[in-house]
């Protein structure tokens, strides 16, 4: 504690370094320096005689040089300039022949901090930092225990840069990760609200990325992400993404009220995302989000409307139990679409499931009726088949009109699809009932397709390090396209591109389907064609066994599913299974059974940030041997594929 | 790193262009990053765009955009938080920023530019290690003078007042260290709170979200000791309690890293020393437990008669600040309403605290297409009808009741009067809505 007096002391002690009797008198000198020292360990602010100090640094008196090394290091946070000085007398002792006097050099200037580093010196050490590998657990915690202050730090870039290096560097230690995570919800949260659009985004997209790790972990804050009527759009629909992923037991009621209310919004697209939004929710709370749904239709807005009847249609097919609800809210709807989206999902609707909608046949019909000034292919298209599909569930109703349609489409239609789907048809009904039957009675729904399009939780891992930089902020799948131009820039006119399959038809060459059926002769495994799983047999199996085998294969860009569909089956193995072409994560799903009876089920992965292919294969008997042989046909299929479309 | 850095005008003309690293294209990016922003699709974010191995980031303030481009994957963040503090900088040094600001200042800005950024890496941005290096005086449009006082607004805040009336005290520039050292001895410390509130249509409060902030601008000289003592029962996180009663209560607390925090555990003191220029000082923000009633309650009525389609908006509005109290005078003189864009619209010039106001509004809807017998009564409001939300502005009041209750300076100036201290405080709206 400084005490008064301290000033005379040090104005005394100041004198008595300068003058020269004494600087020239070794022990006297020394004693002046000791009193220095002696007066800065009771707490006195010696700083005052630092100048001095520096100058009785140059001396061959290596137990003087140890003293004055000693103060400089208390004092030179507080001087940083006058510390500079000193480096030149620190570098001289640096060469010096005397080995102690180099150490003790060395040692002053590595303790001598001077400058605190402002937030960008913190981010950018942070960033560096991401290079380092610490070589033992105990290094790892001691770095992490270093750097904690920096996850309270005032600054929304110094707080994530230091988050991503915990994420990095804890990739092993997953509650680790999460504890970070908890403790950055603060800051995160706080970005979101804050009055700079810019960084409320940002600070959004990022809460966007942890929720697919971590769905319930901005649940309790979902007041958080309602939007006020001023944010951009921009803004919205992000907060209107991320109140969908958090939704759960205890918030779906008030958030879907919020949704509800976004519906009737002055902005048209920002009205459709939120339909949109309470249609993704509907998977999981179906009977509220009908329920706001029909309610919505009696506005008789058009562009309600229209998005309406594609959720209901999309809802359908995923959620079979509120088809009753969804028939009954669709009479009346066909006067307030218009456009194409909406109409081929009317008419699908009244197609697939026009048994149960007694207006079905009159709706079709007016629809007939107008098709000459119909301007959109794809509507005509979807008109055929459900009045095909409805001619098989109410015929008399449907027979007269169903003629006048087959006859204007092949007579009169210029679209040479739309003819010929008319062809096609009127040439089945011409080979019998039965057939048409067999042909176009599908499936009305499917609620695997939901599993298959559940992004499943991703490991934090899988994103940690695209935490605090761009990738976010575009997606990962505008992030992936920007990645491969550039890619494409840098090495482009190098590599000539060599002359590809068009990827037009799902067309195996002939060589490669030689090299794949020569496979199953080539191991000893013998896979019996024509196995016939269902998906309901499959999914309980897959959910009963372990995983045997995962590996990844490279894997790059676009590709067709059906082409690995057929690819598979000249190998038989059946697809179970499939996403469609393009989506992320592209899932699929495979069955085969050997000549013992032994099961192979299969799941392939595609997630977007990765440039390679997940296999997880399950075995219903244990034999690593026929597993192995199994693999090794998976991996020439796929290699195979891979090579046709690159 | 950063590549380039340009401000452009609202309109999207270059005021400022940069190239740090010459590294990627001329000057014609600006052109093309405007270009870009005005075709961008409604559903895409104009934040970060991209065009070939180029990235632009952009922080929109004052109605100028200031843009960097950078052709490597780096933390939004950080670039974010350079921007805004690019443009607190500019708004030091030059005066409110604005598109004639800039234009006249065009030296002192690239000379700043200079001094903060080298090849793309940021070197500081601290004010005290600036004033050494920026010689060019900055060109002030209007001499300042005391009279202004009158009608100081906030700087920095964008609230409904500054729109009204632009302050100039707290917005001129500050002088370098050349000039006369008389008149700059002032300070401004404002507490700004931003209201967002939801009340569900039966009256039930399903969100209140406060965010504040104690900002500082400082014309004193550099380094200057100054303490600021905070309301003593002002209490952080649920658990903490202070004095008696029910306190002042926030969740959270984050403060510049410059603060002395030794007296706020005992007594609420914050210490500092702060440099010249502006400064956030604390954030704070509160959720849900708002202990203070709300400024208003908004009782909306609304009856439609669908056969002849007129619709009956009857809005009662309750102040329920305490009498003395007097929300701020509004864009109107006078009371108006309109229709416009689809919205009604209720201009109120000032309401005195625990008033209550009434309007009535009739409208003619025109009725909509299809058979009228749609199952609903007459009676209920469509369901189309939005939600009643409310824009105002709350001088002197904070609504989580924190307040600063002295303002101490250790600086004692040569000869001089006691340097000028201004405290403020102010809520405002952010969001204040009321579902029909």
């Amino acid at each position: 504690m400084p005490y008064l007096g301290s000033e005379d002391v040090v104005k005394e002690l100041k004198k008595a370094l300068c003058n020269p009797h004494i600087q020239a008198d070794r022990l006297r000198y020394r004693n002046v320096i000791q009193r220095v020292i002696r007066y800065m360990t009771q707490g006195l602010d010696m700083s005052g005689v630092f100048m001095e100090m520096v100058k009785a640094s140059a001396t061959v008196d290596i137990v003087q040089k140890k003293l004055v090394y000693l103060y400089m290091c208390t004092y030179a946070p507080l001087k940083p300039d006058l510390a500079l000085l000193a480096i030149n007398t620190l570098c001289k002792d640096c060469s010096d022949p005397n080995p102690m006097v180099r150490g003790l050099a060395l040692r002053s200037m590595c303790s001598l901090r001077m400058s605190k580093l402002d937030q960008w010196g913190q981010a950018e050490v942070l960033n560096f930092l991401l290079r380092y590998q610490p070589r033992s657990e105990e290094e790892l915690f001691d770095i992490l225990n270093l750097l904690d202050s920096f996850l309270k730090s005032g600054s929304p870039g110094v707080v994530m840069g230091a988050t991503k290096l915990f994420l990095i560097l804890a990739k092993k230690f997953p509650h680790v990760q999460t504890d970070v995570l908890v403790r950055v919800k603060g800051p995160l949260l706080a970005a979101c609200s804050s009055e700079s659009r810019e960084l409320c985004f940002v600070a959004l997209c990022h809460v966007r990325q942890i929720l697919h790790s971590l769905p319930g972990h901005f649940s309790s804050h979902y007041k958080k992400f309602f939007c006020s009527y001023s944010e951009p759009h921009y803004i919205k629909l992000q907060k209107v993404e991320v109140l969908c992923e958090l939704v759960n037991d205890e918030n779906v009621q008030q958030v879907l009220e919020e949704l509800r209310g976004y519906c009737t919004d002055v902005s048209a697209d920002f009205a459709q995302a939120a339909i949109f939004a309470i249609g993704g929710i509907a998977r999981t709370y179906t009977d509220q989000c009908v329920q706001i749904l029909t309610e919505l239709l009696g506005l008789r807005q058009e562009h309600i409307t229209t998005v309406v009847v594609q959720t209901f249609r999309d809802l359908v097919w995923l959620c079979p139990q509120c088809t009753e609800a969804v028939c009954q809210a669709l009479p009346g709807c066909e006067e307030n679409i218009q456009d194409s989206e909406g109409k081929q999902a009317l008419i699908w609707l009244l197609g697939v499931h026009g048994e149960r909608i007694p207006n079905a046949p009159y709706v079709l019909e007016d629809f007939v009726e107008n098709v000459k000034s119909e301007t959109f292919p794809a509507v005509k298209m979807e008109l055929l088949t459900a009045l095909m599909r409805l001619f098989l569930s109410r015929p008399a109703e449907c027979q007269d009109m169903l003629g006048r349609l087959l006859y204007y489409c092949i007579e009169e239609e210029k679209d040479m699809a739309v003819r010929d789907r008319g062809l096609f048809y009127y040439r089945l009904l011409l080979v019998g009932i039965d057939e048409v039957k067999r042909i176009l009675c599908s499936p009305k729904s499917d609620p695997t397709l939901g599993l298959l399009e559940d992004p499943a939780e991703r490991p934090v891992n899988s994103w940690a390090s695209d935490f605090n930089t761009l990738v976010p902020v575009y997606g990962k799948s505008r992030w992936a396209t920007i990645s491969k131009c550039q890619g494409a820039e840098r090495c482009g006119p190098e590599l000539p591109k060599t002359p590809s399959f068009t990827a037009s038809g799902p067309l195996i060459p002939e060589e490669n389907k030689e090299r794949v059926q020569e496979l199953p002769d080539s191991g000893a495994l013998m896979l019996v064609p024509n196995l016939q799983l269902t998906a309901d047999y499959f999914e309980k199996t897959w959910l009963s066994l372990k995983v045997a085998h995962q590996q990844v294969l490279p894997w790059q860009g676009e590709f067709h599913p059906d082409t690995l569909q057929m690819a598979l089956q000249v190998v038989n193995i059946q697809t179970i299974a499939m996403s469609r072409a393009g989506a992320r994560p592209w899932k699929a799903y495979l069955s085969a059974q050997d000549d013992t009876g032994c099961l192979f089920l299969t799941e392939l992965l595609l997630t977007s940030e990765n440039s390679e292919m997940q296999i997880s294969v399950k075995q219903n008997e244990t034999r690593t041997e026929t597993l192995n042989s199994f693999i090794s046909v998976l991996e020439t299929v796929i290699g195979t594929i891979e090579e046709i479309k690159s | 790193m950063i590549s380039q850095f340009f401000i452009l005008s609202s309109k999207g003309d270059p005021l400022i262009y940069k190239d740090f690293r010459g590294d990627s294209g001329g000057r014609d990016v600006a052109e093309l990053f405007y270009r870009k922003l005005t075709g961008l699709p409604g559903d895409e974010s104009p934040v970060v765009m991209h065009h070939e191995g180029r990235h632009f980031i952009h922080i929109r303030h004052s109605g100028l955009y200031l843009v960097v481009t950078t052709s490597e994957n780096v933390s939004p963040f950080g670039l974010l938080e350079l921007l805004s503090r690019l443009a607190t900088l500019l708004g030091d040094y030059c005066g409110a920023l604005g598109e004639g600001t800039i234009s006249r200042n065009v030296a002192v800005v690239y000379e700043l530019l200079d001094e903060v950024l080298d090849y793309g890496y940021v070197q500081t941005t601290s004010m005290e290690m600036l004033r050494n290096f920026i010689q060019t005086e900055a060109v002030v449009s209007k001499p300042f003078s005391l009279f202004d006082l009158s009608s100081v607004g906030l700087f920095g805040a964008e609230t409904q007042q500054s729109k009204v009336a632009p302050s100039s005290a707290a917005s001129r520039p500050i002088l370098s260290s050349r000039s006369d050292q008389s008149q700059k001895n002032e300070v401004f410390l404002d507490v700004v709170e931003r209201l967002s509130v939801l009340i569900a249509s039966n009256g039930s409060l399903l969100k209140v979200d406060v965010q504040g902030e104690i900002r500082l601008k400082s014309f004193l000289p550099s380094g200057s000791e100054m303490r600021i003592g905070l309301t003593e029962e002002f209490c952080v996180g649920k658990s903490e309690l202070r004095g008696y009663g029910p306190g002042i209560r926030v969740d959270e607390v984050s403060f510049h890293s410059s603060v002395n925090l030794d007296e706020f555990e005992s007594h609420r003191i914050i210490r500092l020393q702060p440099p010249q220029g502006e400064l956030t000082v604390m954030r704070y923000q509160l959720s849900d437990d708002l202990l203070s009633p709300l400024p208003f309650r908004l009782f909306p009525s609304v009856q439609w008669d669908r056969g002849s389609g007129r619709l009956q908006v009857y809005l009662k509005l309750r102040c329920d600040l305490p009498l003395k109290s007097l929300s701020q005078e509004l864009s109107s003189p006078e009371q108006k309403a309109e229709l416009a864009e689809g919205a009604l619209r209720w201009d109120l010039p000032r309401v005195q605290g625990g008033s209550q106001l009434s309007g009535l509004f009739q409208m003619d809807v025109p009725r909509p297409p299809g058979p009228p017998s749609h199952g609903l009564s007459t009676s209920a409001p469509p369901l189309g009808l939005g939600p009643a939300s409310l824009s105002f502005e709350l001088p002197r009041h904070t609504c989580s009741g924190l307040q600063v209750r002295f303002l101490r300076l250790a600086f004692r100036p040569c000869g001089n009067a006691n340097p000028h201290k201004w405290v403020r405080h102010l809520s405002h709206s952010d969001a204040y809505v009321i579902r029909i």
